[in-house]
């Protein structure tokens, strides 16, 4: 019995884990759909450059010999500067030209950027891995379940959790969070009442990919950083979104916490069977409520 | 098939018989598998015509190539065209069982959850590798035909030839079949699914019928493929392979059939050409040339071949059997 308890409360540790940071991902992923209508395939390439440029800054700041603890706001610098200067240039340059067209050529463009990004980070950063371990030493651990876990972990999901919290705020309190509401019910009511769509557009797109970019920063000191991590990233990141419903914040939350606890719970009962439980839980899921947990409400179109 | 049609359907062939005995092998070799790849990507042209962008569709690509596999290495089946069929009915099987779900979905939910399905499958090939040997593959003996043994050789320049003959079969059915009231009845649905339900049509049903044969000729150049490399392994099932072949469909346009088997050419030379030299940036080559096609001609390369028929031709160049997209 004594056994069982624990192992449940590992499954429950690794599962959390893992939704806090799919979570930054996906919510990014979620927003940038509700907005602009454009699944974007290419966020997961933001999500390892968010990894890269956190392990080069965290790297590069250990080696100044500052004060340790400050590392945690490099890291959150790394994040908001890779998404406010590869966001951007990603909307005005090829995104933008793509709103309203025809959806396979959408989904080609952001894989097409996907593709092109994948390079461009093999191009600045080499292909040899990175190790930024550091952050994860400097916090020490804890244990549960007889387990003993870095406090670090704890670290991403309060990282998740004020993320989030901070999103939801800034949606429901602030003047632009506000337009960006009125944006994804109608874009173009929106912009007939006044309201500046391309800046609405870039706003949104740099805050999704600042998300992604958070994501990857807070994981790169538990992962080893080398080339091909956005691909497991995006993957099971569409399977979050969708099962919470395209759009929707909180279903991306709850999308998270589903899909990190079966990968956990198939990662320790059934280890062939990883991803694919994922997708039998996907489709049981959508067998049920065919566009998610939590759709937006859309007019029938005639 | 009208007659100038016809020329033009017999001449395409024509044509790749011959450039059979005259290319070099690795030449060959490489059309061989651009060839196998059309296969796929008609299928995804014809799911097109439906108004539906398959990201999944190497899944009926592999879940054929590892059924031949397991007919083979288990059932010790080696007769080549016995491995045809097999591939055809798993390719057909499998998306019969996933259309069931997936035909209720459209637009960008239709896209994920084909992708979810083969990234599902290739999770399963990694990880259960005590049966599918993991990334490691499985390798597939030389078919036989008709109870003859060939060498590697032989069999190379065989295979050629039985995937230009299957690809004319299949040309030719598509080219009937879109000119069929079920043809029509698919270009119906991409326009207006609400009016094709007050006609007395049901739509899920069509998009089921046309996913399960786009699933079929996935599943035979699955098959062909797998003659052709002789190992198999996971990455066939993968979502950029997926990717590949959307990217080969809206290359080529979706406007004509034969624009689709000329576009998986070029795309494979290309693709063999930007990996030797330049083996870190192939992939950004390919983007780079995917962004472009997308931005100035979406019609892909069929828009442009019109485009210049247009301007010299004053009567218009064939359609191939296939008037718009």
């Amino acid at each position: 019995m004594e056994l069982k308890v624990d192992r449940i409360i590992i499954i429950l540790m690794d599962g959390v884990l893992y939704a806090s940071w799919i979570f930054l991902v996906a919510i990014g992923l979620t927003l940038i759909f509700g907005v602009m209508r454009i699944l974007n395939i290419a966020h997961g390439s933001l999500y390892s450059f968010g990894a890269y440029v956190s392990a080069v800054f965290v790297l590069a700041y250990f080696r100044q010999g500052l004060w340790p603890p400050a590392v945690f706001i490099v890291i959150i610098m790394a994040a908001i500067l890779t998404g406010f200067i590869v966001g951007p240039l990603m909307e005005r340059l090829v995104l933008q030209r793509m709103y309203r067209k025809e959806i396979s050529l959408q989904l080609l463009t952001t894989y097409a950027l996907f593709l092109i990004l994948e390079d461009v980070m093999k191009l600045i950063f080499g292909t040899s891995p990175f190790y930024a371990y550091e952050p994860l030493f400097l916090v020490g651990t804890f244990q549960t379940g007889g387990i003993t876990y870095p406090r670090y972990y704890l670290i991403i999901m309060l990282v998740a959790i004020v993320c989030g919290l901070l999103l939801w705020l800034f949606m429901k309190k602030s003047a632009i969070g506000k337009q960006v509401v009125s944006v994804i019910h109608d874009p173009e009511i929106s912009q007939i009442m006044g309201l500046n769509l391309p800046k609405i557009y870039v706003i949104t797109f740099s805050i999704g990919a600042s998300l992604a970019a958070m994501g990857g920063a807070f994981t790169a000191p538990i992962l080893v950083v080398v080339p091909g991590l956005s691909v497991e990233v995006i993957v099971i990141s569409f399977a979050v979104v969708v099962i919470g419903g395209l759009g929707s914040l909180g279903g991306a939350a709850l999308g998270a916490l589903i899909v990190g606890v079966v990968r956990a719970a198939a990662v320790h009962y059934l280890p062939v069977m990883e991803l694919f439980t994922i997708y039998i839980v996907m489709a049981l899921i959508l067998l049920i409520k065919p566009l998610g947990l939590f759709p937006m409400e859309e007019a029938r179109k005639i | 098939m009208k007659k100038n049609l016809l020329f033009f359907y017999i001449g395409f062939f024509v044509v790749f018989m011959i450039l059979g005995l005259l290319l070099p092998e690795w030449m060959r070799y490489i059309l061989t598998v651009a060839l196998c790849k059309s296969f796929v990507v008609l299928g995804i042209v014809l799911l097109m015509r439906n108004g539906l962008v398959s990201f999944g569709h190497a899944l009926y690509f592999a879940f054929s190539a590892y059924s031949i596999a397991f007919a083979s290495r288990l059932l010790g089946i080696t007769d080549v065209f016995l491995l045809l069929v097999i591939g055809l009915i798993s390719g057909a099987a499998i998306s019969y069982l996933i259309g069931l779900l997936v035909s209720r979905y459209r637009e960008i939910y239709f896209a994920m959850i084909t992708m979810a399905f083969s990234m599902a499958f290739y999770g399963v090939l990694v990880k259960a590798y005590r049966v599918t040997g993991g990334t490691d593959g499985l390798h597939i003996p030389t078919p036989t035909i008709l109870g003859i043994v060939l060498s590697p050789a032989d069999w190379r320049l065989l295979n050629y030839y039985l995937a230009l003959v299957v690809l004319a079969i299949a040309v030719f059915l598509l080219v009937r079949l879109v000119d069929s009231p079920f043809g029509f009845l698919i270009k119906a649905v991409k326009q207006n699914e609400i009016r094709v339900s007050y006609l007395g049509g049901v739509v899920n049903k069509v998009v089921l019928q046309t996913f399960v044969i786009s699933g079929a000729l996935s599943g035979l150049g699955g098959a062909l493929i797998t003659f052709n490399l002789g190992h198999i392994d996971p990455h066939l099932s993968y979502w950029t392979v997926s990717g590949e072949f959307v990217f080969i469909a809206l290359f080529s346009g979706i406007g004509n059939i034969y624009a689709a088997i000329g576009g998986a050419i070029i795309i494979e030379f290309v693709r063999t050409y930007a990996f030797k030299y330049a083996p870190y940036t192939w992939q950004m080559i390919l983007g780079i040339i995917m962004l472009v096609v997308i931005m100035y001609s979406p019609g892909g390369l069929w828009e442009i071949i019109q485009r210049i028929g247009k301007r010299y031709f004053t009567r218009g160049a064939s359609t191939g059997g296939l008037k718009d997209g």
